[in-house]
């Protein structure tokens, strides 16, 4: 056997700037906590805000994990994916009243195995109809980002008017779980109970979604798959179940997603989805295509600004997400965490 | 002679409304070197990227190991033991090295042994093992690329341009692990521009020009003949 050739490479010294350069966007998120707690006088304010801030934007993450992906790794533009948002909460919200005893019943474990309950009949439909959108709308567009706009919005608004059929036009408000409803108080703030299940299911979701990614060989496919498929495929790797796996794991994360929007909101329409689609391409633009974590942060970042500016500043908040799309797209015109596409 | 492991019989591949392989007929032997030249734009990667199945050939035949592959897709052509090295690379930039390597070994866990082997051909990558790929080098890069179709056991290696645009001493590191590869007994088909390269490692020849095969033969006959290789692509290899 040859001997090894000399070459002695080394890492270069990287500067405090460099080395600081790739957890920048996740230093926004503390950065603006505390720019919050001084822009806010009131702790017991701010905290409140931070706790409804860090809620909202988990359910945003939810809800957009699965989009990221499927721009990434897909690269189709799924206008549709607000449907699967609205489904889920509908199937959920309808799961839930099924269970009114046990929702109703004062008793903690009672009303978790009812969300559970309701969380996965949302999921299992979700990842259903996720799996006949991608195989009857999506998939004879691949490659055509215009029709794939135009046939993900046609089929949008078809599941909107199913919906109408199927549950009526009119809103329906929910309760909540008789233990997730009122809140506790900590440090003189008041934190419903309910934001603070939303926060942990978050997290519960964004760990187990790194998890996937970073330490199984599926993960493994599906990051590099989002850099360079021609290349995964060449390894001998069938994408093509990759993508409709991701498709159907996107779906039912927006149908959990859904369940705890509307629960949030205590309120539940066909149009649901369609309106929080503006919130979730605002996360998955700002925290660049196909990335996780970069979604993950970029919720976060959403659902904090907009609740410090509605306090601070109402009229404002309706231009805030906004605001910081063009901020951070001025900075990082690839997004926050950009994924390197090898095309 | 035994039947070659890769048989090209007639393919034409077009690319939009552009004909590139008009009727390509090449044969790669088992266990040699099969070299794969001509000037830029003759079709050489385009044969490369038909054979994995990155382009479908739309008439003629590719066979492989006895087998009709032409319109099977990409994973099972690579399952069925074709290693791909393409032009650029196709390094996955945002995963370390090792993971690299790990999706490269697509049947199972890294064979340990095997590893050391690749590690003794590019140690760089034994270096750099943790780090990501994208911060590699442009030859750390190439090694990379090629140690992944190391990794494993293939019956017929796609190499395209493993030594465009880097530096001598890398170009040697390359040739030199290609020659370990054609010692094991692999059979390779290579795409190289440097003739250097070509000469010290190819076993036969095959020249193309404007779509086709024009030229085969054994690489000895090619490299020792100047008026041959002024003939077949304008230049002569003693220039090299």
């Amino acid at each position: 056997m040859t001997a090894a050739p000399k070459h002695a490479p080394k890492m270069a010294e990287l500067s405090l700037a460099q080395r600081l350069g790739p957890w920048m966007p996740v230093l926004l998120v503390p950065a603006l906590v505390v720019l919050g707690a001084l822009a806010i006088p009131e702790t017991s304010s701010w905290l409140t805000l931070t706790v409804s801030g860090l809620a909202m934007g988990m359910m945003i993450f939810i809800m957009a994990s699965g989009l990221t992906l499927v721009f990434g790794l897909m690269d189709v533009i799924n206008f549709g994916h607000g449907a699967f948002v609205s489904v889920g909460a509908f199937v959920g919200v309808t799961v839930l009243l099924m269970l009114g005893q046990m929702t109703g019943a004062p008793s903690l474990g009672l009303n978790l195995v009812a969300l559970m309950l309701a969380v996965l009949g949302a999921m299992a439909a979700t990842g259903a109809m996720g799996w006949a959108f991608e195989k009857v709308i999506v998939m004879p567009v691949y490659g055509h980002h215009l029709k794939q706009i135009l046939v993900t919005m046609g089929g949008l608004i078809v599941v909107e008017q199913l919906i109408i059929v199927l549950w009526g036009p009119e809103e329906i408000y929910i309760a909540r779980p008789e233990s997730l409803k009122g809140a506790i108080t900590f440090a003189g703030a008041a934190l419903e109970k309910y934001r603070l299940v939303a926060v942990v299911v978050g997290l519960v979701v964004f760990a187990a979604m790194r998890f996937v990614l970073r330490r199984t060989r599926i993960g493994l496919i599906v990051r590099a798959g989002v850099q360079n498929g021609e290349m995964v495929q060449a390894l001998g790797y069938r994408l093509r179940r990759v993508f409709v796996g991701v498709f159907i794991a996107g779906s039912a994360l927006a149908g959990l997603g859904g369940v705890m929007w509307g629960l949030y909101q205590e309120v539940i329409t066909a149009h649901m989805g369609n309106q929080a689609m503006i919130l979730i391409f605002i996360v998955v633009i700002i925290g660049g295509l196909g990335s996780v974590e970069g979604c993950f942060i970029g919720a976060l970042l959403v659902g904090l600004l907009q609740n410090y500016v509605a306090f601070l500043e109402p009229k404002a908040a309706l231009i805030s997400n906004i605001a910081l799309m063009v901020a951070i797209l001025m900075w990082r015109p690839m997004g926050m965490i950009p994924v390197v596409k090898a095309k | 002679m035994s039947d070659p492991i890769l048989r090209l019989e007639g393919v034409c591949t077009n690319i939009a409304q552009y004909h590139i392989l008009q009727g390509v007929e090449l044969e790669v032997p088992r266990g040699q070197v099969t070299m794969l030249l001509g000037r830029n734009g003759v079709g050489k990667t385009t044969t490369l990227r038909t054979v994995i199945g990155h382009w479908r050939a739309h008439k003629g035949r590719v066979m492989f190991d006895g087998e009709d592959i032409t319109a099977k897709p990409t994973p099972a052509i690579a399952r069925s033991g074709v290693g791909f090295v393409p032009e650029d690379m196709g390094i996955f930039s945002d995963l370390t090295v090792e993971e690299n390597m790990v999706l490269a070994a697509a049947s199972g866990p890294i064979d340990s042994a095997r590893l050391d082997w690749v590690f003794s051909a590019f140690p760089p990558l034994k270096t750099f093992w943790s780090s990501e790929a994208g911060n590699l080098s442009g030859g750390q890069k190439q090694m990379l690329s090629i140690a992944r179709a190391m990794i494993e056991e293939r019956k017929l290696y796609l190499i395209d341009e493993p030594t465009k645009g880097l530096a001598p001493a890398i170009v040697s590191t390359m040739a030199r692990a290609l020659k370990e590869l054609k010692a094991q007994g692999a059979s390779i088909l290579l795409v190289e521009q440097n003739f250097a390269v070509a000469r010290a490692l190819g076993d036969t020849a095959n020249v193309m020009d404007d779509g086709r095969v024009i030229w085969s033969g054994a690489m000895a006959k090619l490299a020792g003949d100047a008026e041959l290789q002024e003939r077949l692509m304008g230049l002569s290899l003693e220039a090299h």
